[in-house]
């Protein structure tokens, strides 16, 4: 089915793709207060590689994404992990969420915190996983 | 405190590195971080020895105070912590929720166990330096003896019952990896495999009696436990779950201290190499299940079931070790069995709970770790410059190893009881203790007897008899050890010697405040230890007569031995053999048939046997809870009509993909439903579920189109009467969740926790934004009030990609088996 490719797909994926990045992204960041979130957001970024991959091939998806899937939802859920440990360093339990909001020039007030590195943890795991899945079933079909 | 537990566990991860700078010297710079950790330990002992336990407890009856139905310690608190302050030294909300805390206390038992595990445990990092010089391996050794040293230094510490367990098996992962340390040998592999799977199985069972001794107490906390032992023994002791919390603890206690019948894991675990046998069973391993013992017996001691099980149990075990060290014949084996015997003597000794037995128990258990210590190192140093373990070949190393006969011979005399050695305070005592048990008072004074003639010929076995005599051929030429291997026999050896002369100082500095920790009741001061009754003490009698028999017995130790040797069909068909048959022969049978039985390959009876669990157990609390005690089903349905044209689309996917003949058909009707179903959230206002549901028939869809065209022809495999039996279950399930969805929407849930003490849903919704500062309460959910569900998700999410990837690239062809 990789076989057939169309020249209209072609072209409308290069221009599709960056913008579902992005878009994945602004999904992401917006997720604490908006529709959104680290699990929806890896999805759209997941479905915007395949998408990549139905119109170009296995190899050139590979090279797009550059790591392996596997060290995608392992980076995942290493930070996920990680975001709890602030709060025992401080003395909370574990994922006790904390929140610093530091100053930036031009930008404003922008809030970090821990819970936003867990949501890019789920991030990661979600597009690494669905895409170890794809890519496994697109190679076992050549 | 607790920093002086994980240290050990931070120096284990970067032991490798200090090994790579420090090489062979790295076991003397180890050892620097156990021997501090004894200076600071030491640094307690006055503040433990003016602890007043009787005030605590009392102070901590809240009888008074308490509800009906149990001891309410959340509501007081305040309290409770003051007072805890006096015993308590460090706390540490782990699982505030689960009411999990890594709290460090520190009494007169910990106290001992913790200097005993540092001590120890520096002699025994700077001879392990010298006992596996040379070996590839040795970082591996350094990491897991420091990991193993932090892990028994949490369990003697810990006041949460459940931080206990979970330090309890880590040394037991610890000391399987210790044990296991010779890997490349099958028959080694296996011994440190039964080690573990004994003390572990047990562990599990002991688990559950913690769980069990948490409800009839409603406190995880150690001090609160023995405090309500203290004030109102009744609670515990005629609580009608007593009986099976105590068959389980004492699972635990008896499988990790190697009680008969559990004993045959400790001589198999000598396959680790000699320093880490000096280590689990000189003061550490072994003795954690005597720790527990002598750590509840205020509370749990009911005064009969208690004070018969355990002597017996304890004197059969004290018998059977003598019996088979006397039977034995390699070094370290005779040590094993001795170590067998020791634990059933403790065991005796918490049992029988008088005054008198607790003195005899604080003796005993410091007699023996600096003895049984001494004794092992000596065993590998003669191992290591002989090249033989074997005791009928060893004789007359007096003159080539001057050094270590010194250390055996204490350790020897100290062990067989003789004066002046420490040993033989613990054994006036042990026998002043059984001529006064309460009950089986004949039976334990028999086996007291017989074993102490026993351990007296022993003692000459292990310290005399290798060292006298003609010099034998051995496959080494036997010289003296190196420093490091010397220095940790000579210290505790000669500590054996001091510590007979300097009795009462030790008794004021540390025993008496054992001694009160165990007993549960009275001030240090009550317990003075004396070594000395005059001659008419019948326990001094005892002690003579065994010497007298015991040197006999050395004298004819072969010929006795022959006669042992002829019961051997009874010893092969021992609870070893039993445990053998189960685990080599009985699980795997189970297994196999159970994996026939339970996954046999189709996924629809897997399917099915997931629902009907959900189905039966669901459904059985369903009737017998809510329909048993006036149900309500006063839900109210607001239909419009959209809701009907959505649900009536939904249905009619659903029945045309359980019914068409087209894969393709039934593929897009099923991607139908889920649309639907994205439609209802929306129609709920609940975008976040609507658009993951989106996204994920999207990718379901992806995923479909690349298997579709590798799934075999569509045919149909069921019978017309597994069909109606598929209907039926799904039928089932439908209805099931169906009603509890509706029952369950009458409800508001409460919780007292939840932001605002309103309803639980109403809280997350109030709580959102000033506690998590978010406005997408799903997204709040997620990743800040249930985090800890979210991380179990994501690392299903990846196992799951990882279980696929398995499939679909390890495939098994036809010919060729595919190893992962």
């Amino acid at each position: 089915m990789i076989e057939a490719r169309s020249l209209i797909l072609h072209t409308a994926t290069r221009f599709l793709l960056p913008l579902q990045l992005l878009f994945s992204l602004f999904l992401l960041l917006r997720g604490h207060n908006e529709p959104g979130g680290g699990f929806i957001a890896g999805l759209v970024a997941a479905g915007a590689i395949c998408l990549y991959l139905f119109a170009f091939d296995i190899e050139r998806t590979r090279e797009l994404i550059r790591f392996s899937p596997h060290d995608l939802f392992g980076v995942g859920l290493f930070l996920a992990c990680l975001s709890g440990v602030p709060a025992l360093l401080l003395g909370y339990p574990y994922f006790t969420a904390l929140w610093w909001r530091p100053e930036f020039p031009f930008f404003g007030e922008v809030a970090l915190s821990t819970p936003l590195l867990f949501d890019i943890g789920v991030y990661l795991t979600v597009i690494g996983s669905v895409l170890a899945i794809v890519l496994a079933l697109a190679e076992a079909e050549e | 405190m607790l920093y002086a537990v994980l240290s050990g566990f931070v120096l284990a991860i970067l032991a490798p590195w200090i090994f790579q700078a420090a090489k062979e010297k790295t076991g003397w710079f180890l050892a620097i971080l156990p021997a501090s950790l004894a200076v600071y330990f030491s640094t307690f002992l006055a503040d433990v020895r003016e602890l007043n336990l009787e005030e605590i407890y009392t102070g901590l009856d809240l009888r008074a105070v308490a509800g009906e139905g149990g001891f309410a310690w959340a509501d007081h608190a305040d309290k409770v912590a003051a007072l805890r302050d006096q015993l308590v030294q460090h706390e540490y909300a782990w699982i505030p929720s689960l009411d999990v805390s890594l709290t460090m206390h520190l009494d007169g038992l910990s106290l001992l166990f913790a200097l005993l595990i540092t001590c120890i445990g520096t002699f025994i990092l700077i001879y392990g330096g010298g006992y596996l010089k040379g070996d590839r391996d040795i970082p591996r050794f350094y990491v897991f003896l420091l990991a193993f040293l932090a892990s028994m230094l949490g369990l003697v510490l810990s006041d949460n019952l459940i931080a206990m367990f979970v330090f309890w098996e880590l040394t037991s992962i610890t000391s399987f990896m210790l044990i296991g340390y010779y890997h490349d040998n099958e028959k080694y592999r296996k011994c440190a495999h039964q080690s573990m799977m004994v003390t572990v199985g047990g562990g599990l069972a002991m688990f559950a009696g913690l769980i069990l001794l948490a409800m009839i107490t409603g406190s995880y906390s150690l001090t609160e436990i023995l405090a309500i032992g203290y004030n109102n023994p009744e609670a515990i002791t005629e609580h009608p779950l007593y009986v099976p919390m105590l068959i389980l603890i004492l699972a635990g206690c008896f499988t990790k201290s190697a009680q008969v019948p559990f004993h045959f894991w400790l001589p198999n675990a000598m396959a680790g190499p000699t320093p880490v046998s000096a280590f689990l069973h000189s003061a550490t391993m072994v003795k954690a299940g005597v720790y527990l013992m002598a750590r509840l017996q205020p509370a749990l001691n009911d005064g009969y079931i208690w004070m018969i099980v355990l002597p017996v149990v304890g004197a059969i075990t004290m018998f059977t070790g003598m019996y088979f060290a006397l039977r034995s014949g390699g070094y370290k084996q005779v040590l094993a069995y001795s170590t067998i015997m020791a634990l059933g003597v403790l065991t005796m000794l918490v049992g029988i709970g008088t005054e008198y037995a607790m003195k005899a128990f604080a003796v005993f258990l410091l007699a023996h770790a600096m003895y049984k210590a001494t004794l092992f190192m000596v065993a590998g140093i003669v191992d290591h410059e002989t090249g033989t373990k074997d005791l009928t070949v060893l004789r007359g190393l007096r003159t080539k190893m001057p050094v270590t006969f010194y250390a055996a011979i204490l350790a020897a005399l100290s062990l067989g009881g003789f004066i002046p050695f420490f040993g033989f305070v613990g054994k006036e005592l042990m026998f002043g203790a059984v001529l006064d048990a309460n009950y089986v008072s004949a039976f334990v004074v028999a086996l007291a007897m017989a074993t102490a003639i026993m351990g007296v010929a022993v003692a000459f076995i292990l310290g005399l008899r290798p060292f006298l005599g003609e010099l034998n051929e051995t496959p080494k030429a036997p010289h003296e050890a190196p420093l490091s291997m010397l220095l940790g026999p000579v210290v505790l050896s000669t500590m054996g010697l001091v510590t007979f002369f300097a009795l009462s100082l030790v008794d004021e500095g540390i025993l008496q405040s054992v001694i009160t920790a165990v007993y549960g009741v009275g001030a240090p001061g009550d317990f003075e230890i004396q070594w000395w009754h005059g001659f008419t003490d019948p326990a001094l009698i005892m002690s003579v007569v065994s010497i007298i028999l015991g040197v006999v017995v050395y004298l004819k130790w072969d010929q006795i031995r022959e006669w042992m040797n002829k019961l051997e069909p009874v010893y092969d068909h021992g609870p070893e053999w039993v445990y053998n048959k189960a685990m080599y022969r009985g699980l795997p049978l189970v297994a196999n048939r159970q994996t026939r039985f339970i996954q046999n390959g189709y996924l629809r009876n897997y399917i099915i046997t997931i629902l009907m669990t959900l189905v039966v157990f669901v459904g059985y609390a369903f009737v017998t809870r809510y329909m048993a005690e006036d149900p309500s089903f006063a839900f109210t349905l607001d239909i419009e009509f959209y809701h009907v044209l959505v649900v009536g689309v939904m249905l009619g996917a659903a029945l045309f993909a359980a019914t068409t003949p087209s894969r393709l058909g039934a593929v897009a009707s099923t991607g139908v439903v889920g649309f639907t179903v994205a439609l209802i959230y929306i129609l709920f206002s609940a975008p976040d579920l609507g658009i993951t549901q989106m996204l994920v028939e999207t990718l379901t869809v992806i995923l479909l189109v690349l298997v579709l065209f590798r799934l075999p022809e569509f045919v149909t495999l069921s019978s017309r009467g597994e069909r109606i039996r598929d209907i039926i279950v799904a039928l089932l399930v439908g209805a099931l969740i169906t009603v509890l969805l509706l029952v369950t929407g009458q409800y508001e849930f409460h919780d007292p926790n939840i932001y605002g003490g309103a309803s639980i849903s109403q809280g997350h919704i109030d709580g959102s934004v000033p506690l998590a500062h978010g406005r997408n309460i799903v997204n709040v959910i997620l990743v800040d009030y249930r985090t800890l569900d979210t991380l179990g998700e994501i690392f299903v999410l990846a196992l799951a990609a990882m279980g696929v990837y398995a499939m679909v690239k390890f495939r098994a062809t036809d010919d060729e088996e595919v190893e992962l």
